[in-house]
């Protein structure tokens, strides 16, 4: 009776795994490595890994310079409506990214709140790469946000009161005491963010377009080769999966990396808790 | 002039603080049941808790008034402070976190406090005493005017405990500083400060020598706090076993404990009987001298002769006549005695 349970069990986990794995293998399979190789020379996939890169960059550069800061005062001070806004900033995270691109749209959008303010001042958004970075940056910064307060909120409140008592301003506080301490976190966050950011598809299709060499990045590239060149698209999503590889390794092994941060807050982890 | 001036006034959960308290080139232990209020003391002071009301000045300069809206930021007030449990920087070496507070003193202090050998070394791999004098000189690298020490020996194990409250006792009195030691501990109190203040619920309701507030307790609840006689003097050991401490004031005592050099004898005062001649009985230690206090403290009295204070009955007082002026002898057993290191 056991080992039939046993059995079970393990036949169960066979299924679960083929079902994953098999999908992600057949990329590498459909098409000989060097195939795969060939493809991501070709104009399409370049453009679009440049247009991902270029986008990403500056849309992370976002991320991290304001959610560092804004993270660091919702970790470290105590405040009313600190809880409402903690779960506001969470809000983007569970939204249907259909929902993310017309909320964009209707900020942004031609006749959306700030689009006729945008216009006098002769700036378009909608369809540019202005636009990519947006829905990049809106969909990919709950993940930072996240983990950089919980991050800051592990870093002993004694240890930045010693900070202070020896002679450091604020400041000085935050980047040799506060920042080194929760590198770990803001590390992990910065990770999940980037990967995020790299598979948004949704919103941006919806706001930005699909334009070749312009607003189409990797994702979006891979669904216009659908009905084109399918090898293309196999290739770019080859490519993505090493990428998506590379961060998940680095989210776990970034902990001990940081052998300093005393709590490091596990990715996904309910932050509400609190 | 005093070179630190106090006035605080806050409402807690449970009572009110209000504290008054003006130190010189001494150190002052405060000293009190755990939550009543002495960490605010020290908080308020370097700046870290604002109180409802409040002056701080030191040397002359203000750090807060409340009435005036003066208000300095932590950074701005030259007060070293250590930590309960040290919030050394666990990123930083041991050179790293004394630098922290400010350069030039870097390799004299950790000369001075034995860390030279550690300078290299991260936090994580010192033990609790290395930690303490990790957190002394990071607190005196600012060159503060003000030092102040949060619990300094509760984090530290029974052993290491009494060898290192005797090198901050000598770092204390060579540092001369106005120094503020918070413990709830009273025999830590009797060997760091030069005076001691008993804080309850937010108030000091005595403040004095250690041999002042055992011979003359405020209160029952000061008596029970200030509970035991620690008389400095030099030990030194006997042919017999015994070790004989030499007291200031010429006294010898005898005591079990083995010792040499500084050291504190610590007597209870219920150890100590007193009589008119000296009994012949067991006790090995007799002090004989004038009664210069009697003060009642409930059903007992406190009788201080000389550097010693007993503790015996109202009855027995009473039967003996004891006034302040008569000559006794108090005696106590070299077995009833311990001996403690004071550098």
């Amino acid at each position: 009776m056991r080992r039939l349970f046993d059995l079970g069990l393990a036949l169960a986990l066979g299924i679960a795994l083929a079902f994953l794995l098999l999908p992600i293998l057949a990329l590498f399979l459909r098409v000989s490595p060097g195939t795969l190789f060939a493809q991501l020379g070709s104009g399409v996939a370049r453009d679009a890994l440049w247009v991902s890169v270029k986008t990403g960059l500056i849309a992370h550069a976002f991320v991290v310079g304001l959610g560092t800061p804004a993270a660091y005062l919702l970790g470290t001070r105590r405040f009313r409506g600190r809880q409402l806004l903690l779960t506001a900033i969470e809000l983007p995270l569970v939204l249907p990214p259909a929902v993310a691109g017309i909320a964009l749209i209707a900020v942004f959008g031609r006749r959306g709140l700030l689009g006729g303010t945008l216009e006098a001042a002769g700036v378009t958004v909608s369809l540019t790469q202005a636009a990519v970075v947006l829905a990049v940056a809106f969909v990919a910064s709950p993940f930072y946000l996240r983990q950089a307060v919980e991050a800051f909120a592990a870093v002993d409140r004694t240890l930045l009161d010693a900070s202070r008592t020896l002679g450091a301003g604020s400041f000085r506080t935050f980047r040799r005491v506060a920042l080194p301490l929760a590198a770990g976190g803001l590390g992990a966050g910065s990770v999940l963010a980037w990967a995020r950011g790299t598979g948004e598809f949704g919103a941006t299709i919806m706001f930005a377009g699909s334009l070749r060499g312009q607003t189409q990045t990797l994702p979006l590239a891979i669904y216009a080769q659908l009905d084109q060149d399918q090898t293309v698209a196999i290739a770019i999503g080859a490519l993505l999966v090493l990428v998506s590889l590379v961060v998940l390794l680095s989210v776990k092994l970034l902990p001990s990396w940081t052998r300093f941060s005393s709590g490091w807050p596990t990715p996904f982890a309910r932050s509400a808790s609190r | 002039m005093d070179a630190l001036q106090l006035r605080l006034a806050h409402s807690l959960r449970s009572f009110r603080l209000e504290v008054a308290l003006e130190v010189g080139a001494e150190t002052v232990a405060l000293v009190g049941p755990s939550g009543a209020g002495k960490t605010t003391v020290l908080r308020a002071i370097a700046g870290l808790f604002r109180p409802e009301e409040g002056m701080v000045a030191v040397d002359g300069r203000v750090w807060l008034d409340t009435e005036h809206g003066v208000d300095l930021p932590p950074e701005r007030r030259s007060v070293g402070l250590v930590f309960q449990e040290y919030a050394l920087f666990p990123h930083m070496t041991v050179a790293e976190n004394v630098a922290y507070g400010g350069r030039q003193r870097v390799p004299e202090l950790l000369e001075t406090l034995g860390l030279a050998r550690l300078a290299r070394a991260r936090p994580g791999e010192l033990s609790g005493g290395e930690r303490q004098r990790v957190a002394l000189a990071r607190a005196l690298a600012r060159d503060p005017s003000v030092l102040l020490l949060d619990e300094p020996l509760s984090a530290l194990d029974v052993h290491t405990r009494a060898h290192v409250r005797a090198e901050l006792r000598e770092l204390l009195r060579r540092l001369r500083l106005p120094t503020i030691v918070v413990t709830h501990d009273f025999e830590d109190a009797a060997a760091l400060g030069e005076r001691i203040g008993v804080i309850v619920e937010g108030r000091i309701v005595q403040l004095g020598t250690a041999a002042d507030l055992i011979a003359a307790p405020a209160s029952p609840f000061v008596a029970e706090f200030a509970g035991l006689n620690l008389m400095p003097g030099v030990a030194r050991a006997r042919g017999d076993g015994l070790t004989e401490v030499t007291l200031a004031d010429g006294t010898l005592i005898l005591s079990t404990d083995p010792g040499e050099g500084p050291v504190g004898v610590v007597v209870y005062p219920w150890e100590v009987a007193l009589a008119r001649s000296a009994p012949v009985d067991s006790t090995q230690n007799h002090v004989r001298g004038p009664i210069s206090t009697v003060v009642p403290v409930a059903n007992r009295v406190r009788v201080r002769v000389g550097p010693l204070t007993a503790e015996i009955t109202a009855s027995s007082a009473k039967r003996l006549g004891l006034e302040p002026g008569q000559t006794v002898v108090a005696s106590f057993k070299a077995t009833g005695t311990r001996l403690v290191e004071l550098a």
